[in-house]
């Protein structure tokens, strides 16, 4: 089932069984490609697949873009510990909605994904942490789990190779910061979901502390096409260091939003006017979050860029998450920014003081402005918060608040100072106020 | 060893341990690194933020406090850079902090106050609207304001890692997230007030102190705890001779900060309305008040009249008073009264043990070793409601070295969360139990055995015997109920057994013996209350009692003669493990005097002053170090707060006690013999809802 | 406590997933599929679920109030209508969908019906931004909502009744 109509732009290679009939059953996976990657990999080395894996270029789906192949090869195979697989599913990057595809049109191919790096690693048993929102995800996963234990795809012995492995689902309960890797891992055993202090990262101590690889779905799921095409071709399908297709969400106001797969590096503003069908109403283009909100954004002459990571690191944004949410030239960036901010002050996990505290200040300061009680310093006092935010939190949360919100107030500041200058505060500084202490 | 890893910090060149924390090498080096969350001895959490330091190649800045050494490391830790950070955090932290320091009892001693101070703004740019939680009462002793709290876990650290009680969580999450309870809104735990004392801020007060004083107003008297035997050092703030509060923030002593309820709300005894300030003498069937001089003239007059007449006197002596006035009265008992009968209630079969260990070293376990031995083996009792010290030691011992635990046990007992070897055995069933630990004991390196009173006569010479067949070293430590218990048959208060367990001449009358005895002229009662639970058979007896209340002996005395408490006394207590600490006196009570000087003023009035000598307390020290086998300890080691452990005796003690005798009191965290019922706090804490760790409490803390 | 069939079920299912030791894994499932069975979270249900996973009550009250979605100690409706309004649908009218459904439904944030059938919140994120703007209805995701489409869908709420 697919939400909008696919684009013929698309190179379709991890979405090429979406909207093939019963495309969530071990049938139609396994009579159009499904699990010849898994046979593949049962006949190779661990190090030969991580070794395709790197050549691939393939970099982490769910944000980071760390490379797949070296987080691989940090696991300590030799570790007597049970090794985990943990499919990081808690999609909830603003502007992102790709994961939720992968797993509704195609769930065996994450399965596969998953039971090739059990085979690197020798882990017997996998779980996917799929957000609580997304339940009607993990019934279907659970359907086809199912199958693929009736047919002999998971559980002892898969297909006489003589490898075991189970895969269970593991529901969350809606918390953004869950998707932090060690926050994630904190959840599934069953506590808040609070981010652990790291090193050691998950290779070594992931799951009950035992050595774990732990991907985004999109990760997992495109490791079939990379054995099956071999890590060379599969990178080349995107730009150097940036390998293969990714999902992108485009959403905002574009007329044909909708998640396309397109090569890495696929030019935004190509993105926007040819796959996207151009700005809704024929109205300018103001400005773009390139890969779910906590990027920093660009502005409408940022736009003719490579959509890969380190395109958008050059111009101080990121890849993220894939989310490409485009806003025309009717946007309130203030009433943007307050809604960044509004979730981030939602979704921090309170464990440390910059975050907990600085997300709850800025919202307050932005619910002000935008509420026409502005202070004359206010812009200022914003970015220089944020700011104090960034790359002082405990996890990268801190900084995901931060990071969109000086971006904007960089960007588009006389936005906020013509709410100020509207407000009647607005010869008011903060260090003047009643309540301010001492000078 | 590994080789020590080379590093600079702040331009100067160290040396560390591999694996060393920078925060700890910085602490070496005598540079504070700010931090809140970073507590020794508790798990990293990394949360304040406020310990970043600069590191060459490394992108961001990062907490000293999980970030351990590395070969070549250029570290800063002060920079104008970390100043900055350290000051943008502090701003975000008063944001919603309340700001209350005028009324807040951390006022002067508040962490936060410090770090402001040291790094923050001098005017705050918050103009918005503060969030608020009203304070909450969650027990009888603890008290929390949300508000001040600045969410370092300490507290919820503390409780679940050091106490094992698991009492305290955290609830709500980002700027609304709070510590919260075990039981929604209040609290069902030990009531140590462990993560009121660790609270760096003023969010958790204690009932006891909250609002009393500010702390620059009180003095600051470091003694020992007066309840049970494990002798933990207490720091008492004292203000115009009223003890308001009690803790040991310095982490000196045998106990570093651990304190259990009593040690740390207990001292409310002293303040007690029922305190004796008066002497008196029963006139007309009545106790009437009577002044000092013919309060004592009485007594000195009538025990002169029974000593002469060669009648009966019995004398009992106390496990709460000090060495020197043991030692003190079982010299005037045997030298001037001429008795034999000389006794107190025994709670640990310490004799049978000394005489089974005789002539060996290294035989008694030391507070300390229960923190470092490989192995402990808890036989019979619940340490963490009788013993909490020993019990803080041993889980301490688990979580920072690993250390075995097993447990021989009639009931739950709190070791099992972290147990290798539980077995469950009936009273008096523990020795032949132990043989199902034998192959798992064996293969340890070395042992120590703590046992309860359940563990006596022959069992514990079986146990010995145990001890010896695995083949590794084993220390041994046998558990006696209060204060001085260790010291009162340490200082001869037996009839069998002189100061120093040498054997008597003859012997006299046991305590049951006493009582029982329908002849018995006199009977001097100091500072114990044996007719609490039993009865006088001698109906004439002229019976004198010392004690800071009107107790149940008290009420049948002839005179009365009001007794200042351990808190009010100079002198040395022997703990559980035969360590030896110094008192200090914090405070007095009008009226009432230490019982050294009333046993030092009968004497004189008996013409006895030059035998017993003078009723100082050093002096009397200087007498027990020469008398008392063992006690001949290092001087400096007392002056300076520490505790030093005596020697056992090196021959056979070769005197049969009867283990009937031995009867511990089994007092729980919310009891302490005579002094606990004169306690409001702790008579408080048993009325509080729910008794410890039953129904789901329970459940789950065996199924941690 | 006694659970309905059903439920309990469920919960050996969900504890059997997850090595024996580590049951502790399975309290958040656990917490979840017991709201939506049972339609609350009551006191005596944290104390079953954390003798089960074996952990103290203050425990599964940490995790309890850490999870958006889990509603303690006020319960949500029988049909809780979840708007979002972050980025991507407040750029396409999710803000509009939140005020217009308080209209009608006469609820704020996280408030119920009198009668406990209807409940409100205006949610995060919930991963719908390409056909957004995007509601939920309990777990039901409707895309491209209208102004039309969300009366039409509140209407059939009452309905369902």
């Amino acid at each position: 089932m697919l939400f909008n109509e696919p684009s013929p732009l698309e190179t379709k290679v991890l979405s090429r069984r979406f909207g093939l009939p019963n495309s969530q059953s071990v049938e139609t996976f396994v009579a159009n490609e499904g699990f010849a990657a898994f046979r593949k990999a049962v006949a190779m080395t661990p190090e030969a697949i991580i070794d395709e894996v790197k050549k691939s270029n393939l970099r982490g789906r769910g944000g980071a873009g760390f490379p797949t192949g070296m987080k691989w090869s940090f696991v300590p195979r030799n570790n007597p510990k049970p090794k985990y697989i943990v499919v990081n599913a808690d999609e909830s990057e603003p502007g992102t909605c790709k994961d939720r595809l992968l797993i509704q049109n195609d769930p065996l191919q994450l399965v596969e994904g998953m039971m090739i790096a059990a085979l690197v690693v020798g882990a017997k048993c996998g779980y996917i942490y799929i957000r609580g929102e997304y339940r009607y995800l993990i019934d279907i996963m659970d359907r086809a789990i199912a199958d693929a234990y009736a047919k002999g795809w998971l559980g002892k012995n898969i297909q006489g190779t003589g490898f075991d492995f189970d895969v269970f689902t593991h529901t969350g309960a809606g918390a953004y910061e869950c998707g932090e890797e060690s926050a994630l891992l904190e959840s599934l055993e069953g506590k808040r979901g609070v981010p652990r202090i790291r090193p050691p990262f998950p290779a070594v101590a992931g799951l009950y502390r035992c050595p774990t690889v732990l991907n985004n779905v999109e990760t997992f799921a495109s490791v079939p096409s990379i054995l099956l095409m071999g890590g060379e071709a599969w990178a080349n399908l995107g730009t150097p260091r940036n390998g293969g297709t990714r999902l992108f969400c485009i959403s905002g106001h574009v007329n044909k939003p909708g998640v396309y797969e397109l090569p890495m590096g696929f030019n935004l503003m190509r993105m926007i006017e040819e796959v996207a069908g151009g700005m809704k109403g024929g109205r300018k283009l103001k400005a773009v979050i390139p890969g779910g909100s906590s990027c920093p954004i660009l502005k409408a002459e940022e736009c003719d860029i490579a959509m890969d990571f380190d395109a958008l690191k050059a111009v101080n944004s990121m890849a993220g998450s894939g989310g490409v949410v485009v806003m025309d030239e009717t946007t309130d960036m203030v009433k943007v920014a307050l809604r960044i901010m509004r979730f981030y002050q939602h979704e921090s996990c309170g464990w440390c003081i910059p975050c907990r505290e600085g997300t709850l200040w800025l919202k307050k300061i932005l619910t002000r402005v935008e509420g026409g009680m502005g202070q004359r310093n206010d812009a200022a006092l914003l970015h220089e918060l944020a700011n104090n935010m960034l790359g002082r939190t405990f996890c990268p949360l801190g900084d995901a608040a931060a990071m969109p919100t000086i971006s904007i107030v960089e960007k588009f500041r006389d936005e906020f100072e013509e709410y100020i200058r509207r407000s009647p505060m607005a010869n008011v500084a903060a260090e003047e106020s009643e309540l301010a202490v001492g000078a | 060893m590994a080789d020590p890893v080379k590093l600079t910090i702040d331009g100067i060149a160290v040396e560390a341990a591999p694996g060393t924390l920078l925060i700890e090498v910085a602490r070496e080096m005598g540079k504070e690194i700010p931090a809140f969350c970073y507590y020794e001895g508790l798990t990293q959490v990394a949360a304040c933020r406020m310990c970043l330091v600069e590191i060459d190649g490394m992108p961001k800045l990062m907490t000293a406090c999980t970030q351990p050494v590395g070969e070549g490391m250029v570290v800063r830790t002060e920079t104008p850079k970390l100043a900055e950070a350290r000051k943008g955090t502090l701003e975000f932290l008063l944001t919603n902090h309340p700001l209350d320091c005028p009324v807040c009892d951390k006022g002067g001693e508040c962490e936060l106050q410090d770090m402001v101070f040291r790094y923050g703004a001098a005017e705050s740019r918050y103009v918005e609207i503060k969030h608020h939680h009203e304070e909450q009462q969650w027990s009888p002793v603890v008290y929390f304001d949300p508000a001040r709290c600045i969410l370092c876990y300490r507290c919820v650290r503390v409780c679940s890692e050091g106490m094992g009680v698991n009492a305290l969580g955290i609830v709500q999450r980002g700027a609304y997230a709070e510590i919260a309870p075990n039981h929604t809104d209040h609290l069902n735990c030990d009531e140590c007030g462990a993560c009121i004392d660790i609270c760096p801020v003023g969010a958790l007060t204690s009932d006891s102190y909250r609002y009393q004083t500010r702390p620059w107003e009180m003095n600051h008297v470091g003694t020992v705890c007066t309840h049970c035997s494990n002798g933990c050092k207490t720091t008492l703030g004292v203000r115009n001779d009223q003890i308001l509060r009690g803790n040991n923030r310095d982490r000196s002593g045998i106990n570093g900060e651990f304190l259990c309820v009593k040690g740390r709300y207990a001292f409310d005894f002293n303040e007690s309305d029922e305190r004796l300030t008066t002497p008196m003498i029963r006139k007309g069937g009545k106790l009437e008040p009577a002044s000092w001089s013919d309060a004592i003239r009485f007594v000195a007059g009538k025990f002169k009249q029974v000593a002469d007449a060669g009648r009966r006197i019995g004398v009992v002596g106390s496990a709460r008073t000090t060495n020197e006035e043991n030692y003190y009265l079982q010299k005037f008992a045997r030298q001037v009264l001429g008795t034999q009968s000389i006794d107190h209630q025994r709670s640990g079969d310490v004799v049978t043990l000394l005489d089974a260990l005789a002539g060996r070293q290294n035989a008694l376990a030391t507070v300390e070793d229960l923190y470092q031995s490989k192995a402990v083996l808890v036989i019979g009792t619940d340490l963490a409601q009788q013993h909490p010290l020993l019990h803080w030691q041993i889980r301490a011992n688990w979580r920072h070295h690993g250390a075995h635990t097993y447990s021989v046990t009639a009931g739950p007992v709190r070791e099992d969360q972290h147990t290798v070897g539980a077995v469950r055995a009936a009273e008096g069933q523990e020795i032949a139990a132990l043989e199902q630990l034998r192959a798992q004991l064996a293969a340890e390196a070395e042992l120590a055995i703590v046992f309860g009173d359940s563990v006596k006569g022959d069992a514990v010479r079986q146990l010995v015997a145990f001890g010896d067949s695995l083949g590794i070293p084993v220390k041994y430590v046998c558990l006696v109920d209060y204060v001085n218990s260790r010291g009162a048959l340490d200082m001869g208060l037996t009839p069998e057994l002189e100061p120093g367990y040498r054997a008597a001449a003859d012997r006299g009358m046991t305590l049951p013996q006493m009582l029982a005895d329908e002849h018995l002229a006199a009977l001097w009662v100091v500072n114990a209350d044996p007719l609490r639970d039993g009865a006088l058979a001698a109906k004439d007896a002229f019976v004198v009692v010392q004690d800071l209340f009107l107790t149940a002996t008290a009420q049948r005395a002839d005179v009365v003669l009001p007794s200042a408490s351990l808190y009010e006394k100079q002198g040395t207590v022997t703990n559980v493990c035969g360590e030896v600490q110094r008192l200090k006196k914090a405070a007095q009570t009008m009226g009432a005097k230490a019982d050294l000087e009333i046993i030092g003023l009968i004497a004189k009035e008996m013409g006895a002053a030059a035998k017993m000598g003078p009723w100082m307390a050093d002096k009397v020290f200087t007498e027990v170090q020469q008398v008392v086998a063992g006690y001949n300890v290092p001087l400096p080691v007392l002056a300076t707060g520490g505790a030093a452990q005596t020697a056992p005796p090196s021959a056979k003690i070769g005197v049969e006690t009867d283990p009937a005798l031995i009867r511990s009191a089994r007092d729980t965290l919310f009891t302490s013999g005579t002094l606990g019922s004169y306690s409001r706090k702790l008579d408080s804490l048993l009325e509080s809802p729910g008794s410890l760790y039953q129904g789901e409490d329970a459940l789950a803390l065996t199924a941690q | 406590m006694t659970l309905p069939p059903e439920l309990e079920q469920k919960f050996s299912e969900i504890i059997g997933k997850y090595p024996p030791q580590h049951k502790r894994s399975a309290l958040v499932p656990l917490l979840l599929y017991s709201q939506d069975a049972l339609g609350k979270i009551t006191p005596e249900l944290v104390t079953e679920v954390a003798r089960r996973v074996g952990v103290f009550p203050v425990q599964v009250e940490e995790v309890l109030t850490y999870y958006s979605m889990l509603h303690f100690p006020k319960p949500m409706g029988k049909y809780h209508v979840q708007i979002c309004t972050n980025v991507s649908c407040q750029l396409t009218g999710g803000p509009e969908l939140w005020e217009r459904a308080c209209k009608k439904l006469g609820l704020g944030h996280k408030e119920v019906s009198a009668d406990g059938l209807i409940s409100l919140e205006e949610v995060e994120c919930i991963g719908a931004c390409s056909w957004a703007p995007a509601i939920q209805i309990n777990y039901d995701f409707h895309h491209f909502v209208t102004p039309e489409k969300l009366d039409e869908l509140l209407d059939n709420l009452r309905q369902l009744q």
